[in-house]
This record gives C-alpha cells, structure tokens and sequence, in this order.
C-alpha cells in the first residue's frame, strides 16, 4: 500500500534527517517506528502525506508513484494523519463540526455525515460529546476527538504520531482495543515500547 | 467581545432561537444609528432596550456586568478628562479646573453610547453559535475571507493565550522580574516574538492537518439556517423600534 524507496530528507538549514531510507507497508500490516528524537519520523508521515518533498527517492502509494500536489489529494483521502498536536487538528468550535469536517471535504452528505459523527463517537468510546467546545477538552479527550477525527474519515490506512500522549489508563486501553481490533494497516509511533509493541506485528528501528 | 468558552451561546430563550442572521442585521443597524446618534433621550431607549434583550435571554448576570465593567474601566478614563478639557460654560469649578457643561453631555453620550452597544453585542451576538454565526455571514455576503478570519481568531486566540502564559511562566521560573532595563525589554520582545513565530508555525500545522482530511478551499456546515415565522415577527418588531429610534434621533436633531 506505501513504498517508499531511498528517501533522503534534508531539512533547510542542512541537516540530513533520513538516508536511503526504505518502508514497505502491506494490508494487514502493524508497523511500529521506533527512534531517538530527531530521527525523522514525523517527517516520514510528512513525507508520505505529501506535506514535504523529500530531496530524492520514489514515494509510491496504492501503486502509483506520487510526485507532485495534485497526487497527493487522494492518498490524504485514503490515508489517515494523526498529528501529534491535537490542537493541529481540531480547529472547529464543536467536536461534532470537527469530526464532520473530513466526511463534508469527501462529498457526503450532512445526513451521512452526521451518521459517521454518531458512529465514530460509539467507537471512540465518547458518545454525548457532540455539543462539547473543543478546545475546552482535556489533553486526552483532545486526543481521543483528534483520533475519532481522523477515523471519520474512514481511511484504509493510518499514520498515528504519538497517538498515546496525554491518554489516561482508560483511554489508552481503549485506544489499544480499537487498534487491534481494525483491518486497516497502520504506522505508528510512540516512545512508549511496552505499548507500541501491544499494538504493532513489525517494528523498525531508525537511527539518527 | 467574543464568548470563548460559548457560555452564554447555551440557552433556549426566545433571543438564543432568533435567527443569527436577523441578529447581524439588528446589532449592525444599532451600532451605525447609536454611534452616529446624539439624542440622548434616543441613547437611553435604546440602552433600554438592549438591556430588555439581555434580560429576555436570561443571561447570567453577574458575567454580563463582569464584562461591562472592562468596557466602563475605559469609559472612567474619559470621565476623568474630557470634562475637565472639554470646552464650553463652567458647571463647577473644583480647584484650578473648571468642568464644563457640554463636557459632561458628551461623556454621558460616550457612556450609553459603549454600555448600548455592548450589551446589544452581548444579548445579540454572544447567543449564537460561532458556527451559526460564520453561516450568517456567509449568507449576507461578508466577504469569505473576513468570514475565515474571524473563525480562525476565535478558535486560536485561546491557544496563543495559553502559550503566552507557558511561555512567561517559565520566564517567572527562571526569575524573571519586570524591571525598567534593556534586559527586560529584550526579554518583552523574545517574548512577542516568539509568540508570533509559534503562531505562524502552527497556522502552518493547522492548514496541513486540514489538507490531509480532504480541505479544499471550501467549508461545509453541518446545519442549515432556517427562517421561522417567529423570527419574522421579532425582526418587524425590531425594524419598528430602530425606525423609531430614527425619528426621535431626527427630530431632536432639527431642532
């Protein structure tokens, strides 16, 4: 579904964050990004969702090589991008708008959409929360709404950035329970290895 | 004075049901007549009846007059000097200043004029949805880009705020005093300056998170206005005092 071939990363002021850097990620795939700080792995997600162009190297998605902005519009409609700022990513008053905004961008209608809003809050474990304000949500709500946001979507494949910071017990079972129990394949990354390794079946390791 | 936190926008009163689009109509023809206006006896109606709007919407009082008093805080600033400056026959004299008549008028204008206008803004607008508010721009054709602008203010100025305090805070934990000398004001202006880069970066964040889920230029809301005979009522009523407001303005002005 995602290949990335020999991408190099440099960013403006010089620094090389990825060399010859190389990922498969097939259909039922649970991969695991494990690194030191500042070893591009935020940049990768970037780089997959067409957000930065990376210096070299082939970025081929659902088998077809993506180059330039206009061919990234659809892998964002097929991919899931969890960013690791929950504020990033939810910028309407209420949570029921923000998570309505990924299906309204897709073409559905407000009916379908409000189906999906219903559905995702069922999943996610937070029905009742449709009215709330969201920047009036605690850091682990944020984060849960930010995930239901992104599962809105209803994507084949997610990239989640952090996606356990901020969560409590609670949530971050839940968060675990979801992700084992979905088809979709995913990348993930975290620093919490007894987490990551609860949800992934393949780790890679990158170096700085 | 936008409701950050929406609190007064939660309520089922006759004023919180009126349609956002006949509120942006009304606390617009107020504000244009009640600024330009000079009647007192027309700045006191209307206060009047901006008050009555509040009331109607059964607003928490004490936060309505929490916020008066940030506005009236300004308007002290002008009791203290436009009397004292203003030109015209003496009413009083206390020690070497005289307080002249028309001074006085003309703060008293100032003060219903500001108090009018924003307890209209506070029963009018503050009741509304942003969302339903955005949408009634829209309709009345606010430019979309003024429309956007006032959306991303109202969603982010609560987020600059708390990084504004992150960040100062942990000035205060380094100890950091407000002193009058250059390393205080390099400070100030780290400070500032931070601020605008973090708000830059994050506007660029913001707009990437919005691409990734599908944005394309246009914005879809989830519900739609609806225009109830109730609400044809109200606005008549409305457009009967403000075209009385108009005349009584009109006729102490030609004499």
């Amino acid at each position: 579904m995602i290949d990335l071939r020999n991408i190099s990363y440099q960013y403006e002021n010089g620094e090389e964050v990825l060399n010859n850097f190389n990922l498969a990620l097939k259909p039922g795939d649970k991969i695991g990004l494990v690194g030191p700080n500042g070893s591009g792995k935020t940049t990768l997600f970037k780089i997959i969702m067409g957000l930065l162009t990376p210096k070299q190297g082939e970025v081929i998605i659902f088998d077809q090589k993506r180059e330039k902005e206009e061919d990234f519009v659809e892998v964002r409609e097929r991919v899931g991008f969890l960013f690791q700022d929950s504020d990033d990513l939810l910028f309407c008053p209420t949570v029921e708008e923000d998570l309505a905004f990924g299906p309204l961008n897709l073409g559905k209608s407000k009916e379908e959409a409000k189906r999906i809003v219903n559905e995702t809050l069922d999943i996610i474990g937070m029905k009742g929360f449709e009215k709330k304000v969201s920047h009036r949500l605690s850091g682990g709500q944020k984060r849960m709404i930010a995930f239901g946001a992104v599962l809105a979507m209803q994507p084949e494949v997610l990239l989640l950035d952090e996606p356990f910071s901020g969560l409590d017990e609670e949530a971050v079972e839940k968060m675990v329970d979801i992700l084992n129990n979905t088809d979709k394949s995913y990348l993930v990354v975290s620093h919490n290895e007894d987490l990551i390794d609860k949800v992934t079946n393949k780790l890679y390791y990158m170096n700085e | 004075m936008i409701d950050l936190n929406q609190g007064f926008a939660q309520g089922s009163s006759w004023v919180h049901q009126l349609d956002p689009r006949v509120k942006i109509m009304t606390i617009f023809l107020l504000a244009v007549i009640l600024a330009v206006g000079e009647s007192i006896i027309m700045l006191l109606q209307a206060l009047a009846f901006t008050t009555y709007l509040v009331l109607a919407a059964k607003l928490e009082l004490k936060k309505v007059l929490k916020r008066l008093v940030v506005v009236n805080f300004f308007i002290l600033g002008i009791w203290v000097f436009v009397p004292a400056t203003y030109p015209g026959d003496a009413l009083m004299q206390v020690g070497p200043l005289s307080i002249s008549t028309a001074g006085v008028i003309y703060a008293t204008k100032i003060t219903l004029r500001s108090n009018a206008i924003m307890l209209g803004i506070i029963a009018l607008l503050s009741t509304s949805t942003v969302s339903s508010l955005m949408q009634a721009m829209r309709w009345l054709y606010v430019p979309e880009k003024i429309v956007y602008l006032f959306f991303f203010v109202y969603r982010y100025v609560h987020v600059i705020w708390k990084e504004f305090n992150r960040l100062y805070d942990s000035m205060l934990m380094r100890g950091f005093k407000a002193e009058t000398n250059l390393h205080c004001y390099k400070s100030y202006a780290y400070l500032i300056g931070m601020l605008l880069v973090r708000s830059y970066e994050r506007s660029t964040r913001v707009y990437e998170a919005m691409l990734c889920r599908g944005f394309r230029g246009e914005f879809h809301n989830l519900d739609d206005l609806s225009f109830s005979n109730q609400d044809l009522k109200i606005f008549s009523g409305i457009l009967v005092f403000i075209s009385w407001i108009i005349i009584l303005e009109r006729g102490v002005f030609l004499i």
